[in-house]
C-alpha cells in the first residue's frame, strides 16, 4: 500500500508530467488563459488517462510484449513494435468512446468538457503516460496508480498557471515578451519550484 | 507558391515553436545535450516531410469525417519506422531520447502541417512545407541546445571545448542550464530575440490599463 502511496505523490510532484517531463505543452499553453477552462481541461486529463494507461497496460502485457501470446499458443512472437500505433488506437478509440458515454449518460459533464475533450487526443501527456508505464514496466495496479498521479499532477500545473496568468494580465510586459514569451518565462519559474519536490525520497 | 518560401518562412516569419506554438514537448526535453537533439531534428523532419508528402497523396480519397484517423496511421507508421531505424543504428541514443521518439505522434507540427497544409495541396509543396517546417522546428532546437550544452558543461557535441576548473581549466559549468527550467526561459528570450527583430509578430494587449483618473472629489 505504501509502495502505491509513494508512487502516487511521486508522479504529482516530483515527476510531473508538464513541468518535469514538458509533456502536454501545447495544450498547456494554449488553453491555461482562463481558470474555467483550464480546470475542465485538467479533470478531462485525469478521467481519460487513468482510464489509458491501465488498458494499454493490459494491452501491452498480453499481447504486446515478447512472449505475452503464450496464451494464444504462439510464445515466440514479439508485437512490441506495434506498441505506438495501438496505444495511440486505444486513445482515440478511449476518448470518442468516452464522449458518446459522457453525452448519454452524464450531460452536464459532457458540456462542461466540451471541446476539450477531443482535443486530448492529440495531447502529448496521455501518451507519453502510456510510454513510461511500458519503459518502466509497471504492473497492472502501478499503472492505475501512475494514471491517476500523473493526471492529477498535470491538472494541477495547468490550473495553477491559468492562476498566474490571469493576474499577469494586468502588468506591462515588454512589447516582444507579451503573450507567449512571458508565459514560457513563468512556466520556467514554476518548474523550478516544483525541482524542490525533488529532494523529497519515497 | 514559391520553393524558397516553401523552405524559409518558417525559420523565422513563421516559425513552429515560436508563432504556431506547436511541438513544444520536445524542444524543451530533448534539448540538453546536442548530440542528441541532431538526430531528434533528422527524426523529425523526415517524418514531417513524409507525413505531409503522404497526407496530401490522400487528400482526395479520404473522407472528410475520418480525416484525423487516417493522418494518425500515416503518422504512427512513419514514426515506428524511425524509432525501428534508430533502434537498430543507434541504440545509445534511442535510449536517451526515450519516449520522445514516440511522442512525434503527437507532436502537433506533425499533425498541424498535415491538416492546415497537406490536405489543401499537391504532395511536392507539401513535402518541401514539410522539410520547411523541420527546418524551423531545427533551428530552435539547435540554439537551445547550443547553449545548454556549451555553457551547462563547456563541451559540445561531446568535445570539451571550455576547459573546466574542475580539470584544472578556468570554466565553472553552469549546472542550471541543464536542469528543465532554463529551457523554459531560454526559449521565451528566444521569442522575445525573434519579436524584437520582427515587430509584426507582437502580441496584441488584451487588457489594457486606462489613463489615469483623478481622485473622486471627497464628500463632505
Amino acid at each position: 500500500m505504501e509502495a502505491y502511496l509513494s508512487l502516487f505523490i511521486r508522479s504529482i510532484f516530483i515527476d510531473n508530467m508538464a513541468l518535469a517531463f514538458f509533456l502536454g505543452m501545447c495544450t498547456f499553453l494554449a488553453i491555461s488563459k482562463k481558470i474555467g477552462a483550464a480546470f475542465g481541461l485538467g479533470i478531462a486529463v485525469v478521467v481519460v488517462q487513468t482510464i489509458t494507461v491501465p488498458v494499454n497496460n493490459l494491452l501491452y502485457t498480453y499481447v504486446l510484449a515478447d512472449g505475452a501470446l503464450a496464451w494464444a499458443g504462439l510464445p515466440n512472437v514479439d508485437l512490441s513494435f506495434l506498441g505506438l500505433i495501438t496505444y495511440i488506437g486505444v486513445i482515440a478509440a478511449l476518448v470518442q468512446i468516452l464522449e458518446m458515454v459522457l453525452d448519454k449518460y452524464v450531460p452536464a459533464l459532457y458540456n462542461a468538457l466540451g471541446v476539450f475533450l477531443p482535443l486530448i487526443t492529440v495531447n502529448c501527456a496521455i501518451l507519453g503516460g502510456s510510454l513510461f508505464m511500458v519503459e518502466r514496466d509497471y504492473n497492472f495496479a502501478e499503472s492505475v496508480v501512475f494514471g491517476a498521479g500523473s493526471g492529477v499532477g498535470w491538472a494541477l500545473a495547468i490550473t495553477a498557471l491559468a492562476g498566474i496568468r490571469e493576474k499577469m494580465k494586468y502588468s506591462d510586459v515588454p512589447d516582444g515578451l507579451r503573450g507567449l514569451g512571458i508565459t514560457f518565462i513563468t512556466v520556467g519559474l514554476m518548474s523550478l519550484g516544483f525541482m524542490s519536490f525533488g529532494g523529497i525520497d519515497l | 507558391m514559391k520553393v524558397k518560401e516553401l523552405l524559409f518562412a518558417p525559420i523565422f516569419s513563421n516559425n513552429p515553436i515560436a508563432l504556431q506554438i506547436l511541438g513544444i514537448c520536445s524542444a524543451l526535453a530533448v534539448t540538453s545535450s546536442l548530440k542528441v537533439t541532431v538526430v531528434m531534428c533528422i527524426a523529425l523532419t523526415t517524418v514531417t516531410a513524409f507525413s505531409n508528402l503522404f497526407v496530401s497523396l490522400v487528400r482526395n480519397h479520404a473522407p472528410g469525417n475520418i480525416r484525423i484517423i487516417i493522418q494518425m496511421t500515416i503518422i504512427a507508421s512513419l514514426v515506428i519506422v524511425v524509432d525501428q531505424v534508430l533502434k537498430a543504428f543507434a541504440y545509445e541514443i534511442s535510449k536517451q531520447l526515450s519516449v520522445f521518439v514516440g511522442l512525434i505522434i503527437t507532436n502537433c507540427i506533425v499533425m498541424g502541417r498535415a491538416e492546415a497544409f497537406a490536405m489543401k495541396n499537391p504532395p511536392l509543396p507539401s513535402f518541401l512545407d514539410g522539410v520547411g517546417n523541420g527546418f524551423g522546428y531545427s533551428a530552435i532546437l539547435l540554439g537551445l541546445a547550443f547553449i545548454r550544452e556549451l555553457f551547462g558543461t563547456g563541451s559540445l557535441y561531446g568535445y570539451q571545448i571550455l576547459p573546466l576548473a574542475t580539470e584544472g581549466g578556468w570554466y565553472v559549468p553552469n549546472g542550471m542550464l541543464l536542469l528543465p527550467p532554463s529551457a523554459f526561459f531560454l526559449i521565451g528570450l528566444f521569442i522575445w530575440g525573434i519579436r524584437a527583430w520582427k515587430k509584426d509578430q507582437v502580441e496584441e494587449v488584451d487588457y489594457k490599463m486606462a489613463p489615469n483618473t483623478k481622485p473622486l472629489p471627497k464628500e463632505a
